[in-house]
């Protein structure tokens, strides 16, 4: 008999506790799951007969995960029109290095993230809201219209802990929030000492390119960045070959990366 | 120990070695090649050492047998996910020394499974093959094999290392003697890997006459013994869609479609700089990580390429653009 150890690609089963819908595209789906996990991992959501994709961890709870999806496709779609609280499907994770939250802990840090990227760092924000540095974490949460805002009752509760800029990219008339891309409120953000200030930006990658470019010129080093990153993958576990980028791959090495690092990797 | 075989007698190893294992060699298909009247070399199962194709290299690889073009993981039925069975049958496999190579560890549970059950004989080269490369690769020797054939002038020549297959070359009555399979010392092409390719080449110029060339068929991957990429795709039978299975099918790189997300993002939308990418992995990207070339410079896929693209030309071109690159700071 093969002695090859366990098969990483088998999903188990996991029920559905809740579904918390923010958009009507953008829903939360908390499923069973007791286990370590880290904010910036990711699952892949597993339905038998339709496919599986790769979802990152948006809360980390004593007993589940939530998983917050956009539909946009075969899998995601599926979940939104075929499952409520009580059913019960498949997980297979979680996979990825996700953040090392201890990393932001005790110094200034500046969080750009832009629509359904508050996922992965939302464990991050959590973290350090309840730590003696949250006044110094700087957050800009950017959505592109004021119906596409998501997790409104988290940056309610951040924004009495941390210094948190919402904005959208544009609004109806009459909007009374902030509008602009997240990068016009990169210059005001108030740092003491840049030099050892530390990011996370994560977003869709023409918002990393531009708000990258607005932090290096505040004095920002590039090796104090982190970056969460997203590619087409199909087995999560290093070994189809869809996430590659030179000698990383996204699923292991990743989705987290140092952003001087991931500046030396070419697609 | 080495034993010297009429084809008659080692024919005697062979239904001695078939009590247990089926022996997967490559053999010449006439007439089923991808053109009218042409023919292919394809492995298959043999039993006797007369139908294998010994002399020429199979323009497919073994891969069938251990990484297949589609691959059963799991069966659905209503509420239950369950493991796809498998052949478990052992199964001898007869393969060149580049071959042999190609087959590092992988560590994935499905390819283990199947590799678990196969024992490598080596065939030995008489020759070099058609667009080969393998000796600055370092694929032209190994001694990873359980045993090797080397077919000369009528006469079978066999080293065997496998203590187990021993008793089924005692028997069959051939001579002992001291065997020593043949390797080629020099390949149809010869090839200098740069050793370190600084992050400039991936945008370089020298990638865009790929552009013009390749038209991404993907058949480089697909005949290619290192090239495992794969897609997990799920099916169901019925028309309720209650039973059904999860496959994974080989994927190429050189392909449309295999770094699509939503939104429409492709990664590499040229074919240049898709071939750049295969390229670095093979000699280059693979190595970082693993330590060893991925590419064991067999030259398949410089015969199957319909625009006539060869790989160990690529190689050279890049290392020359490294020097220039590098010398030039
Ligand atoms: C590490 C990681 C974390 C992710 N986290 C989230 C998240 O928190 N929330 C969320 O809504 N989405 C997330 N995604 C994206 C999500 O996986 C894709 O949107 C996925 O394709 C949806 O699957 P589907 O079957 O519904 O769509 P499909 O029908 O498979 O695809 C729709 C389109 O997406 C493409 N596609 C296939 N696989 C992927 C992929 N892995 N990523 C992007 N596009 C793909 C298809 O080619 C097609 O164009 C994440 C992706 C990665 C890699
Ligand atoms: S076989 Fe030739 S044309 Fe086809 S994808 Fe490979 S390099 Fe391009
Ligand atoms: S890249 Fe070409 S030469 Fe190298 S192992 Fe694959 S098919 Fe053989
Ligand atoms: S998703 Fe398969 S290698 Fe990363």
């Amino acid at each position: 008999m093969c002695n090859c150890g366990k098969n990483e690609y088998t999903p188990v089963p996991s029920k559905l506790q809740d579904i918390i819908k923010h958009t009507a595209q953008e829903w939360t789906f908390r499923f069973t799951y007791v286990g370590d996990v880290k904010p910036g991992q990711f699952f892949q959501i597993s339905i038998p007969k339709v496919g599986e994709c790769p979802i990152s961890v948006s809360g980390i709870g004593p007993d589940y995960v939530d998983l917050t999806l956009r539909a946009v496709g075969k899998v995601t779609d599926y979940l939104f029109d075929n499952f409520k609280a009580g059913d019960s499907l498949f997980l297979r994770g979680p996979y990825g290095n996700g953040f090392d939250v201890h990393e932001f802990e005790g110094g200034e840090l500046i969080i750009v993230v832009g629509g359904t990227a508050v996922s992965p760092v939302r464990g991050v924000v959590q973290y350090l809201c309840e730590t003696e540095s949250a006044k110094d974490v700087h957050m800009i949460a950017g959505f592109k219209d004021p119906g596409e805002i998501m997790f409104k009752a988290d940056l309610k509760d951040w924004a009495e802990k941390i210094d948190l800029t919402l904005t959208v990219d544009g609004a109806p008339e009459g909007y009374e929030g902030k509008v602009g891309l997240v990068t016009k409120y990169i210059p005001d953000i108030p740092i003491r000492d840049i030099s050892k200030c530390k990011a996370i930006v994560v977003g869709p990658p023409p918002m990393i390119k531009f708000s990258m470019i607005e932090l290096v010129k505040r004095g920002l080093s590039e090796d104090n960045v982190w970056i969460s990153d997203s590619r087409r993958m199909s087995c999560g576990i290093g070994k189809c070959g869809h996430c590659r980028i030179n000698d990383k791959y996204v699923c292991i090495d990743g989705p987290v990366f140092k952003f001087s690092e991931h500046k030396t990797l070419i697609d | 120990m080495g034993f010297v075989y009429k084809t008659e007698e080692f024919n005697k190893v062979l239904e001695a070695l078939e009590r247990k294992y089926r022996i997967f060699a490559p053999v010449l298909k006439v007439g089923e090649g991808r053109f009218r009247d042409t023919d292919v070399i394809r492995y298959d199962y043999i039993s006797r050492i007369e139908d294998a194709e010994l002399e020429e290299r199979s323009d497919f690889s073994f891969k069938e047998i251990l990484i297949p073009l589609s691959e059963t993981m799991f069966y659905f039925t209503e509420n239950e996910i369950k493991e796809a069975d498998y052949d478990a049958r052992p199964v001898i496999v007869l393969m060149r020394s580049c071959d042999i190579q190609g087959n590092g560890p992988n560590n994935d549970w499905f390819y283990e499974r199947l590799r678990d059950r196969v024992k490598f004989a080596l065939i030995g080269c008489g020759k070099a093959c058609p667009n080969s490369f393998c000796v600055d690769m370092g694929s032209n020797k190994t001694d990873e094999y359980a045993f090797s054939i080397d077919v000369v002038d009528g006469k079978v020549y066999c080293d065997v290392k496998d203590d187990e297959l021993f008793a089924a070359f005692e028997g069959a009555g051939g001579l002992k003697d001291n065997v020593e399979p043949r390797f080629v010392t020099e390949a149809e092409f010869k090839v200098t890997r740069p050793e370190e390719v600084p992050i400039e080449l991936f945008k370089d110029p020298m990638w865009d006459e790929y552009t013009k060339r390749c038209v991404n068929c993907g058949r480089c991957n697909f005949v290619c013994p290192t090239c495992t990429c794969f897609t997990i795709q799920d099916v169901f039978y019925t028309d309720n869609g209650r039973v059904g299975e999860r496959r994974r099918v080989n994927a190429s790189c050189m392909v449309d479609g295999y770094t699509d997300v939503a939104g429409g993002l492709v990664m590499r939308k040229t074919n240049g700089e898709r071939m750049r990418f295969k390229v670095l992995h093979k000699v280059y990207d693979f190595r970082k990580r693993f330590g060893y070339d991925m590419c064991v410079g067999c030259g398949r896929c410089d015969t199957v390429c319909p625009e006539y693209i060869s790989f160990a030309n690529c190689i050279n071109k890049l290392n020359a653009r490294v020097k220039e690159v590098t010398e030039n700071v």
